[in-house]
């Protein structure tokens, strides 16, 4: 009844269908609605087309400006300082200790618990003027501070939310560690290299793919932030910690500007586009692949 | 000063509870090159490293060049070290993995270039110091590799199974390069391999190990000629020293009477004491066995099962009348007219043929033994 054509269609289609109907045709109605000056409480096709008159409106938009400005110092914070904290415990964890495994599971938990709403809320109740930062330092007779009520501490308390979710970096970075053949540093500690020596002339220039890999996640990911500005500060005070992505929500589902919400989309996809085309491009400047082929090879005798 | 390069004294290891080494001692004397031989598992390479400094021995102390290192850092001990895997900086040049260690001393530029460059032209690399080690042959990366130890000057070099993942025809070329290197250089090198061919070829002295222990230290010929057990024999040697069941009937000062399944033989023999058992087994090599001239006294005779011709030997296998034990092989002339299924007769050289005792210990010594030259 089925050949094998129709049942190998039958297989993918609900992954097709699925594709089409919420990531490609939402990619494609967002453009679309981006150009225009759609209502979300508006009938469907009732918007006028208003071609680029969205995006001139953002070069008028302090509170655009301001949003993109505090998500660039977000990101520019957020993804070096990750990287750096998930590759020092990847490089603790890969040392042979005992009970080792008990402490790589240990490290990997705050990730599995994630920056999901519920840890969004307990970092509420942590940062909140109460909490328990707060108590804490009373404890030792330091004056807490309003730290969901001050520009400079709010953004530091969502900052700090994605730091701890350090572990789906640091578990690609102890894979690549551990890809790193035992005898290179033998052969170094033959050598006289110390470990620190080691570590910036044999284990960092090794890592770069995996470093790569993880740049490129991490940048996408802190783009996308959401949970934290929306649930913890709620973008404020003074829009200190107000996320292009929480910008994004808030103009469509909260001022219903879906028009201008789909324009802010795209701008937003454009810069993560930029980031990953410049680190893409950057690459051969500073990414070792082991497999790659020499480019010198052309001097065989 | 003493003319020992390395020594060991009674050095043990153990991981985890399980002896890998128990009570190696041993002196390498300087310029020597020595091989450490055995089968997997003997512990020849964790003796390498212990002497490397990459494993702390248990117990027992290791001096190289009249220091003792015991507990040293492998940077401190003088050694350099070729592994198995090359150890290549996959990321660095060949010209950079090659100056790692002098960068790593904070040697001047101008001398770093230099010293490399004069290793890359011993080693014939000069034309490849710009690439990368991926862009190498297998030969070649070994001898980046053996120039990275070179520069460093070292007291000691050892060579923990450099030619083992370079194919046959390769190993035979990079032997006789590390041979001819070993001259040049004259350094005291450490060596191990699980290939006897590679031992023989390359070793002043053969250190024989198995089960963490040292069966047998002597020059190639000397372990050849005059194997102190059934191990040293069965292990050095190719094709395998023929082993076969005889009865201990009475000794001389320079014989061995022997009693085997086809008759009695008198072995000519010194230094023999009675055996604890009767039990002893006859070893011949396979080159020690000649088809009997015609009219000639045979000591064995049998039929051949199989032949293999390599061109300028053959080797028969030979199915022994009487013996309860696998075909023996003889090595024979190339052109010799010999055919499956042929009943042949044996001439043993019996000056050549060695006797073990129940215990697999050689039992007594050949005539031509001189205990001061090993």
């Amino acid at each position: 009844m089925f050949n094998d054509k129709k049942i190998g269609a039958l297989y993918v289609a609900p992954f097709v269908i699925g594709f089409l109907l919420f990531t490609a045709f939402p990619f494609v109605a967002s453009f679309v609605l981006s150009l225009t000056d759609a209502q979300l409480q508006d009938q469907l096709g009732s918007a006028n087309f208003t071609g680029l008159q969205n995006y001139t409106e953002m070069g008028r938009d302090a509170t655009f400006q301001k949003s993109l400005g505090v998500t660039f110092f977000y990101v520019f914070i957020t993804v070096p300082l990750k990287l750096a904290f998930a590759l020092f415990i990847a490089v603790v964890l890969n040392f042979k200790l005992r009970a080792i495994g008990f402490f790589r599971t240990a490290y990997y938990l705050p990730s599995i618990l994630g920056g999901s709403v519920a840890i969004a809320i307990v970092w509420r109740f942590v940062f909140a003027g109460d909490g328990l930062i707060n108590q804490a330092l009373e404890m030792i007779g330091i004056t807490g501070v309003n730290w969901l009520g001050e520009p400079n501490t709010a953004m530091f308390s969502i900052i700090l939310l994605r730091l701890w979710q350090f572990g789906s970096a640091m578990v690609v970075f102890l894979a690549g560690l551990k890809a790193i053949p035992e005898d290179l540093y033998e052969a170094a500690d033959l050598d006289g290299a110390s470990r620190m020596r080691q570590f910036w002339m044999i284990t960092l220039p090794l890592l770069t793919p995996v470093l790569f890999f993880n740049f490129i996640m991490q940048i996408v990911q802190a783009f996308q932030e959401f949970n934290g500005p929306y649930i913890i500060t709620g973008g404020g005070p003074l829009k200190s910690s107000y996320l292009l992505p929480l910008m994004i929500y808030e103009e469509g589902f909260k001022y219903f500007n879906l028009g201008y919400s789909s324009a802010l989309s795209w701008v937003l996809f454009v810069i993560i586009a930029i980031f990953t085309a410049i680190a893409f491009w950057s690459q051969k400047h500073w990414v070792f692949y082991a497999q790659e082929s020499d480019k010198n090879r052309g001097d065989k005798k | 000063m003493t003319s020992s390069s390395v020594r060991l004294s009674a050095v043990t290891k153990s991981f985890n509870g399980t002896d890998v080494i128990k009570g190696v001692s041993l002196d390498v004397k300087k310029g020597e090159l020595v091989v450490f031989v055995g089968p997997s598992g003997c512990g020849k390479s964790t003796l390498l490293r212990l002497i490397a400094g990459l494993e702390t021995p248990t117990s027992g102390e290791i001096v190289i060049a009249d220091k003792d290192v015991t507990y040293a850092h492998p940077s401190k001990r003088g050694v350099a070290m070729v592994f198995q895997s090359y150890a290549l900086y996959p990321h660095m040049t060949v010209e950079d993995n090659i100056a790692f260690a002098l960068k790593i001393q904070g040697r001047p530029k101008a001398e770093i270039r230099a010293k490399v460059h004069e290793v890359a032209e011993i080693l014939q690399l000069d034309h490849l110091l710009q690439r990368r080690p991926k862009a190498l042959s297998g030969g070649q990366r070994q001898r980046v590799a053996i120039g990275r130890a070179i520069v460093r000057e070292p007291d000691v070099f050892l060579f923990d199974e450099p030619l083992s993942n370079l194919d046959a025809s390769l190993r035979g070329q990079m032997r006789v390069e590390i041979a001819r290197l070993h001259r040049k250089l004259g350094a005291t090198s450490v060596y191990v391999t699980h290939d006897q061919v590679e031992a023989m070829t390359l070793a002043d002295k053969i250190v024989v190990l198995r089960a963490g222990l040292v069966e047998q230290v002597g020059s190639p010929m000397t372990l050849y000629r005059h194997p102190a057990n059934l191990f040293v024999a069965g292990f050095i040697g190719s094709p395998r020293m023929n082993i076969l069941p005889a009865t201990y009937a009475g000794a001389t000062s320079d014989s061995v009477r022997i009693q085997t399944a086809q008759g009695s033989l008198i072995i000519p023999r010194k230094d023999v004491s009675k055996p604890t058992s009767d039990k002893i087994q006859l070893g011949l090599r396979p080159e020690s066995l000649s088809l009997a001239a015609p009219g000639a006294e045979a000591h064995l005779t049998g039929y051949v099962t199989l032949i293999e011709r390599l061109g300028g030997e053959t080797f028969a296998y030979v199915a022994l009348k009487e013996f309860e034990c696998e075909p023996i092989i003889i090595k024979l002339d190339g052109e010799t007219a010999v055919h499956n299924h042929q009943e042949v007769a044996l001439t043993i050289d019996l000056k050549r043929a060695h006797i073990f005792d129940a215990d697999g210990l050689a039992l007594g010594h050949a005539l031509d033994f001189n205990p001061d030259v090993v």
